[in-house]
């Protein structure tokens, strides 16, 4: 009988390490770092509500240039972690040569399609999003004018542009929407100093909300903004502490959604494949809403975003994608 | 007007993005002009603005973070010089050393000390330096043009920024009014006539160095606690090089340094400014081209228009008493 029972125990021991053993996640940030306070940092705190939840730990790596993406990934799948999640868009094309080496390792990507049956990309509809921080941001201008600052001049961050203005637009046709690029190398996510400059520039042109997508590069925005007494939006994470009262929103990219979620659902083992774009109407993309700008939006500049989100939802307003034809209709 | 105050508005961010440049062209002007090629500027004043940005925020002080800033700088100068002057080295290897070594450093130093990924915490008024007005500049702001001068474009800025500016007439006045100036001049010519006259070439080289990393310690001083507030990675973002580019392009004179850098800051300023705007009589320009241009142009100058740049004879040659 002792021994049957003590078999038993062993059996059950084995069988709960193999459980355990049997997910062993992992998450590879871009090269913003994990405490980018934006999108990576999103990613990260997705990865770590799994681990508080489940008790799994994962393994996670920060990539410091663009040479280790290829090398950091296949090591990962090498190693056995099972899912691989990756966050951001540049990981693409490593992730399509790796992914067809292993093809029983679970792979998802943030940000990025990557056709692969064992790839599983999530992006977001970050146009809805910055529709909704854009109707606010032309409610709180007093001047009409309001400003993007965008970090690496790719389409993705166009696709923020684009329904900013979208939003500024819908809500005050009259307004001025001034757009700059930091930069055309993936230097422009980590250049504050040049953030700030632009910044300086757009509101010396009379913009006073500046909406920031651009990494780094944004914390340096959301300070020049600040300083010269103008509001700033963040975005990806929620930025509404970097400068308490002084960022009238975040935009938020619920990175960390997917992750958590990608990570889950290998758990519970239904990791399901194919591309997936969360919205609104899926929680995918958000406004903040918290301690820090609680005092700088006013109830009707509240209800003139929430009205704009329940149209969004319902479809009565479409906001354009930028990807989908590389233009801005607004 | 319009005109005018857009220009003022350009030329107020030409001033503000020009000064870590010309801090740190006199940096590498004190360096090369006693032999010692550096390029490892950017390096420098990487390592330094993480410096100032991490000493400021944990002492609360400005001051403290710019004392480390140019510590930290000064520390890498001497190695830079250990490497160079004591050791005979290659003085590009060594400054390229440098330059890769302040990379990786400061985001690894940064990530174990304050867990932020690399940047250190933002710096809060006090810890930070701020813009300082002339006397006067409110009263007199009405004056049509002057009083704008004065006001907008003059009055403002940082003390580093003043700083920055009269170092250039300092320079001017050590290099060539002083024994000083002389002996350092002399060093990066003729280093054997130097010796011969019973000077130390050695010493004198260090001493230049020093200098040069003073300055990058200031510049670096300057992009993580007065344009921005903390220091995030890689934030010098190649400032560095166009400083070594505005050196050979002002043929290392002090004064000529001065307005290269702000030249560059210029078209800086103007791509900055520029961006959805279109050009009066030329129309919409890509950015690219403007942000291309400040290396266009050093090409285009250097090959055509300046005459050549000769830098200092004996520069990057390690001096050997007897061969």
């Amino acid at each position: 009988m002792k021994r049957t029972l003590l078999s038993f125990l062993a059996i059950a021991a084995m069988s709960a390490t193999a459980m355990a053993a049997d997910i062993k996640p992992a998450i590879i940030y871009d090269l913003g770092g994990k405490f980018d306070k934006s999108f990576n940092e999103a990613a990260y705190v997705g990865a770590e509500k799994f681990k508080t939840e489940t008790g799994i730990d994962y393994r996670d790596f920060e990539i410091a240039n663009d040479a280790q993406r290829e090398q950091a990934l296949r090591r990962f799948a090498k190693d056995g972690n099972n899912p691989i999640v990756m966050a951001g868009f540049s990981w693409a094309a490593s992730l399509e040569k790796v992914a067809a080496d292993y093809p029983e390792t679970d792979f998802a990507i943030i940000d990025m399609v990557v056709d692969a049956p064992n790839v599983r990309s999530v992006v977001y509809k970050e146009q809805e999003g910055s529709f909704l921080v854009g109707v606010m941001a032309a409610k709180a201008s007093e001047t009409g004018t309001v400003s993007f600052i965008g970090g690496m001049d790719i389409p993705l961050i166009r696709k923020f542009a684009c329904g900013y203005k979208g939003g500024v637009l819908a809500t005050n046709p009259d307004a001025k929407v001034l757009e700059a690029m930091t930069g055309t190398t993936p230097d422009a996510w980590n250049d504050p100093v040049k953030g700030g400059e632009i910044t300086k520039s757009q509101i010396d042109q009379g913009s006073d909300v500046v909406y920031a997508a651009a990494g780094g590069t944004g914390i340096g925005v959301l300070q020049a903004a600040a300083d010269a007494g103008k509001l700033g939006i963040g975005v990806d994470s929620n930025q509404n502490g970097l400068q308490p009262g002084k960022v009238l929103t975040s935009m938020l990219k619920r990175v960390d959604v997917a992750v958590y979620n990608a990570f889950m659902d290998a758990k519970d083992d239904k990791f399901s494949y194919g591309f997936s774009s969360l919205g609104l109407a899926e929680d995918g993309v958000d406004y903040a809403m918290d301690e820090h700008n609680a005092d700088l939006v006013t109830d009707e500049m509240k209800a003139a975003v929430e009205a704009a989100k329940a149209d969004i939802i319902a479809g009565k307003i479409t906001v354009h994608d930028y990807m989908s034809d590389n233009a801005c209709p607004y | 007007m319009e005109y005018f105050d857009t220009l003022i508005v350009i030329l107020q961010s030409t001033i503000r993005v020009s000064v870590p440049l010309i801090l740190a062209a006199l940096a590498g002007l004190y360096s090369e002009r006693a032999g010692i090629f550096d390029i490892g500027l950017e390096g420098k004043m990487l390592a330094a603005a993480f410096a100032g940005g991490a000493a400021a925020s944990v002492f609360g002080s400005a001051f403290i973070g710019l004392c480390a800033a140019v510590f930290v700088s000064v520390c890498l100068a001497i190695v830079h010089g250990f490497a160079s002057i004591t050791q005979r080295g290659n003085q590009i290897v060594s400054g390229v050393a440098i330059n890769f070594i302040a990379l990786g450093a400061t985001v690894i130093l940064g990530q174990a000390w304050f867990r932020q990924g690399g940047r250190t915490p933002q710096l809060r008024d006090g810890e930070r330096f701020t813009t300082v007005e002339l006397p006067f500049a409110a009263e007199l702001a009405d004056i049509p043009v002057l009083g704008s001068i004065y006001s907008n474009l003059l009055s403002g800025h940082f003390l580093l920024t003043y700083l920055a500016f009269a170092l250039v007439p300092f320079t001017w006045w050590v290099l060539y009014r002083t024994r000083f100036g002389l002996r350092l001049r002399a060093v990066g010519e003729n280093p054997g006539a130097v010796d011969t006259a019973g000077i130390s070439v050695t010493w004198m080289r260090y001493r230049a160095v020093i200098c040069c990393g003073i300055l990058c310690g200031v510049a670096g001083a300057y992009l993580s606690m007065a344009m921005t507030a903390g220091f995030v990675k890689g934030m010098t973002a190649g400032k560095g090089f166009i400083a070594l580019a505005a050196l050979i392009f002002a043929k290392w004179k002090p004064v000529n340094v001065m307005f290269a850098c702000l030249l560059f800051g210029f078209l800086d300023a103007m791509s900055i400014r520029m961006q959805g705007n279109p050009l009066p009589f030329i129309g919409m320009v890509p950015v690219q081209f403007m942000q291309a241009l400040p290396y266009l142009l050093t090409v285009i100058l250097l090959a055509g228009f300046i005459g050549k740049a000769i830098p200092p004879r004996a520069g990057g040659v390690p001096y050997v008493k007897e061969r």
